[in-house]
Parts: C-alpha cells; sequence; structure tokens
C-alpha cells in the first residue's frame, strides 16, 4: 500500500533516538502570545511540533533534521543542533 | 588516531567525499568525519547524478557504482487539476556509454563512494557530530567533536556540512538562511514490479525516465515535483521554497498525499507499496547567497556553499565538483606550506571561473523573480492547459478563430500589457 498520512509515512522510517531532544523551543511563552499561527505545527514535514494549550510539544524522536525550524520559526525560538552522532534519523534507501 | 591530519573532511556527501578521494589520492593524510551510521544515512535528494563531474573523480564508475538507470528520458509537465501539457526529450544516445545522467539512491551510492575515499587512504569515521571549529589567532586549526577528548587539528578543515551548515554560520561565513532561500522537499520511495514500470514508463530494463511536474503539483506555488523511475521502484517528491510553504499553510506530506492522488499521477503509481518517506532542505537561494567559501585554514563545499541549480535540478554535480576543485587547491596550498585565506581564496576563484558561479549567475533572479510573481505557476499553467484543450477539441470551430479566442482569453485574464511584462521579467530571470 502507498501511504495517505503522516503517522504511515514516519511508520516507514528507522529511528535511532537520543534521549535528550536535539531540538529546543526557548521560550513557550513566544509561541503563546505572539505566534497564533504556530507555523511550525504545519510545516514540520514530521509533525515534530505539537501544540498542547500552553507549551510546545517536542517529537524529537521523529524528527528528519532538515532544518526548516531553525529558518522558518518566526521568532527565531527554536535551538536547533545536531542529534549526537550516530542518533536520530537513519534512511536506507534514497 | 595521529593527533594531525593533512584535511578534515566534514561530512560524507558528494562533496566532501569528492574531496576527500582526490586528496587522499595525492597523499594526503585525510580525516572524513561523518555524524550518521554510515554515509548515506542522513542525505537525501531526488535521485538524479550527472555522469560528468562523476567521471571526472572515478573513470567508468557506472561499471561498479550502485546506480539505479540511466535516463533516457527526461519529460515536463504543466499540470493543471484535470489536466497536463506536456513535452521532453527522449534519446537513445543517453543510454549508452558514457550516459547523460543516472537514477541513484543515495544512502546506497554514499557508502559505495565513501568507500572509494577510504581505498585511497582516507580515514572515515562515523556517528560523529563536529560541534565547532577550533580557532586560533583568526585561523582554523582543527575541529571539536562530540566524542570524549574529541578534538583533531589539521592544517585545512573543509566544510561539507550540508545545506544546514551550523559550522560556517559559526565562523560568520553567512548570516542564517532565510525561508525564501531554502525549498522543503519531501519524497517517498515507492516499490513497484520492474516490469510495471518499463510498461508505464515505456521503457526496456536498463532505461530510465524522469519527470519534472509544475502547476497544480504545488499547488501553483513556487515548486516543482518529480517523479522519477528506479530498478524497481519510483522516487515521487515535491518541494516549494520554505517562505512559499509558510504562506500558503501547507503540510509538505499533505501536499505529496495531493501529488500521489492527483488523477495525471495516480495511475503511475497504482499497486506500488510505500518503503520510505524523507525531508530535506534544498539550497536555492543561488548566485546571491553564495557565502564566504574560503578562510584562513578553511574551504566550504557542496550544499554548505548553496552550490545548487534549481533551475537545471543540478547539486550533487556541483557538490562533486567544488569537492575537487578544493582539494587541488588544497594540495597546491600544502606544495606552498601556505593555507591563510589568500592561498585558499585559489578555491573561490577555481569556483568562479567553473560552469558552477557561471550557471548560478546566470539564474541569479530567477527565484526571486518566481517567487515575487506567482503568476507564472498559478495563472500561466492553466491558462496553458486551457488553450491547448480548446485547440485540439474539434468542435466546428475553424482554427483561426480558435487562435484568436486563446489569445483573447489569455490577454483578458492578465491584460495585454501585463502579459507582455511577464514574457519580458521572464526571459530576464533565465536569459
Amino acid at each position: 500500500m502507498s501511504t495517505n498520512n503522516i503517522e504511515e509515512k514516519q511508520y516507514l522510517l528507522r529511528f535511532k533516538a537520543d534521549t535528550k531532544s536535539h531540538l529546543t523551543v526557548m521560550d513557550d511563552d513566544i509561541c503563546a502570545t505572539k505566534c497564533p499561527d504556530k507555523i511550525c505545527t504545519i510545516f514540520c514535514p514530521a509533525e515534530v511540533y505539537k501544540w498542547e494549550g500552553l507549551r510546545m510539544q517536542v517529537g524529537y524522536e521523529g524528527c528528519h533534521e532538515c532544518g526548516s525550524c531553525r529558518i522558518g520559526c518566526p521568532y527565531q525560538n527554536i535551538k536547533w543542533e545536531y542529534p549526537k552522532g550516530g542518533h536520530g534519523i537513519v534512511f536506507r534507501l534514497a | 588516531m595521529p593527533e594531525k591530519f593533512d584535511v578534515i573532511v566534514v561530512g560524507a556527501g558528494p562533496a566532501g567525499t569528492s574531496c576527500a578521494l582526490v586528496c587522499a589520492q595525492n597523499g594526503l593524510n585525510v580525516l572524513l568525519i561523518e555524524r550518521g551510521e554510515y554515509p548515506g544515512s542522513k542525505n537525501v535528494m531526488g535521485g538524479v547524478l550527472y555522469r560528468k563531474q562523476m567521471e571526472e573523480l572515478i573513470p567508468e564508475f557506472w561499471k561498479e557504482a550502485p546506480l539505479e538507470r540511466p535516463v533516457i528520458e527526461q519529460r515536463f509537465w504543466m499540470m493543471d487539476t484535470e489536466s497536463v501539457v506536456q513535452f521532453g526529450y527522449k534519446g537513445l544516445e543517453w543510454g549508452v556509454e558514457p550516459y547523460n545522467n543516472f537514477t541513484v539512491l543515495r544512502a546506497q551510492f554514499d557508502q559505495w563512494f565513501a568507500k572509494k575515499a577510504v581505498d585511497a587512504g582516507a580515514l572515515l569515521i562515523n556517528e560523529t557530530v563536529v560541534t565547532e571549529c577550533i580557532v586560533e589567532n583568526g585561523k582554523v586549526i582543527g575541529i571539536r567533536t562530540d566524542r570524549p577528548n574529541g578534538e583533531v587539528y589539521a592544517d585545512v578543515v573543509v566544510l561539507a556540512d550540508g545545506v544546514n551548515s551550523l559550522l560556517s554560520k559559526q565562523l560568520g561565513f553567512h548570516k542564517e538562511f532565510r525561508p525564501d532561500e531554502v525549498a522543503l522537499t519531501v519524497m517517498e520511495v515507492i516499490n513497484l514490479p520492474k516490469e510495471k514500470i518499463n510498461d508505464r514508463f515505456n521503457l526496456e530494463d536498463n532505461q530510465g525516465c524522469t519527470i519534472e511536474i509544475f502547476g497544480d503539483s504545488t499547488k501553483g506555488n513556487l515548486g516543482t515535483a518529480f517523479l522519477y523511475t528506479n530498478k524497481d521502484s519510483l522516487n515521487i517528491g515535491v518541494g516549494t521554497t520554505l517562505s512559499s510553504m509558510i504562506k500558503s499553510k501547507m503540510k509538505p506530506y499533505d501536499l505529496l498525499d495531493y501529488l500521489k492522488t492527483h488523477p495525471m499521477v495516480k495511475p503511475m503509481l497504482a499497486g506500488g507499496e510505500s518503503a520510505e518517506y524523507l525531508a530535506h532542505l534544498i539550497p536555492e537561494g543561488g548566485y546571491r547567497s553564495v557565502p564566504k567559501v574560503a578562510g584562513n585554514g578553511v574551504v566550504v563545499v557542496g550544499d554548505a556553499a548553496q552550490l545548487v541549480n534549481a533551475i537545471h535540478r543540478e547539486g550533487s554535480n556541483m557538490a562533486m565538483h567544488s569537492g575537487l576543485l578544493a582539494a587541488e587547491t588544497v594540495i597546491e596550498a600544502k606544495h606552498r606550506g601556505d593555507y591563510s585565506e589568500s592561498s585558499l581564496n585559489l578555491y573561490r576563484q577555481k569556483l568562479y571561473d567553473s560552469f558552477i558561479i557561471k550557471d548560478l549567475e546566470k539564474y541569479k533572479d530567477a527565484t526571486h523573480t518566481f517567487e515575487n510573481h506567482p503568476q507564472y505557476f498559478k495563472e500561466y499553467v492553466p491558462m496553458m492547459n486551457k488553450a491547448m484543450s480548446k485547440f485540439f477539441t474539434v468542435d466546428g470551430t475553424p482554427k483561426r478563430e480558435k487562435q484568436k479566442e486563446i489569445m483573447k482569453s489569455v490577454t483578458a485574464e492578465r491584460g495585454t500589457i501585463k502579459v507582455i511584462q511577464d514574457i519580458y521579467r521572464a526571459w530576464k530571470a533565465v536569459k
């Protein structure tokens, strides 16, 4: 079957998650008060960011390490590092 | 591990591996550092590898490299919601030596390529993140990694750390990229039996086809979609500038699913099995976004230097060639015993004299033009479709009258002066 939603797509992948997040929302207040669109929850290709009413939940374990959130956050509110060596996503094909 | 190397290359993608390979072939002591489990495990590409720049590094590589299919046909689709205007080129000369380009799967290809650098004498260390360059008296003298006691020194550090080059940003070679300087692209690898691929794309076993899709594939936003044939799988992907993705509030994976279920695309994928989903940024700022590429003891290559020609979907070839030029520069610098910025600026000069910067310069206004004037993708593609439909539908209207009607509908939608402006602007951006 060909996938038709993000959950099915993410399920195809292999992740070697670190115990510590390589993505940090620096100030949840900025998301709460200044950013009505919370655009990272829309453009992130792995649906890593989910707004929980008061804070941003960061599902770093499913991150593709593309860098979009760091560049696309309108408030430069995301600290973006590479996962520890050998961790994170492991592409097997393309 | 010796404490000091001639060269440390950060990143085992096409740019880094090319540089490491050539340096090692010339007797330099090379350390190639990769953050992934293996080279290719973090790397993503639509899938077209050009023969020319690869052949300069490894002659007749097609006899042993893990390639998918030589591309003998390149199609271009201007797609509307229920129709498509197509053109393209198919030539058998691309199906025989020396070939033009190939589809590849990067996880396999990059491992094979990195092994070539290792065979030439480079030391490859995987699973290691370079956290910063060690700078002393304004000169890069080594790197710090995330391993214990992970400092390593070298005469030259080559930054091949990709589109998210945190290292060149740390050195102040460029500011953070803007959302209109990068394209967010997502793709899927879809397994499909070889026979089905051959039938649907009108191919023989060792022939490949690429389709670039404009218009409704991005819902009229600045970007493209692609459908490439591998041996027994297809790569289908779509991307727009990150700024367009933000402006239109599109979820990239929803756009991909929209494309996959588009009536012009769906039958080609029918019965396929999704095997992998991948997201990646493509540096598409072009000429104006190329950062400083040489400093004291350091050079920047490949995606890290924004070396991508988005209009012609060329990137890995530019990466490889920049890696080669960097290697030549480092080798000459070693002969001179001078690794200063003025010595390594030879790399910049070579880059600017090559097809890489010449091509980026040619299209320096293209992204900007198409980003600020969305009518090309949003209005002209549907107009082209309507025009073709009208012209080829036989309904008793004389052809000359049809032509008039088509012209009238185009100028009615955009206005005569605007149409002329649009044509001139587009021509200027790509001339």
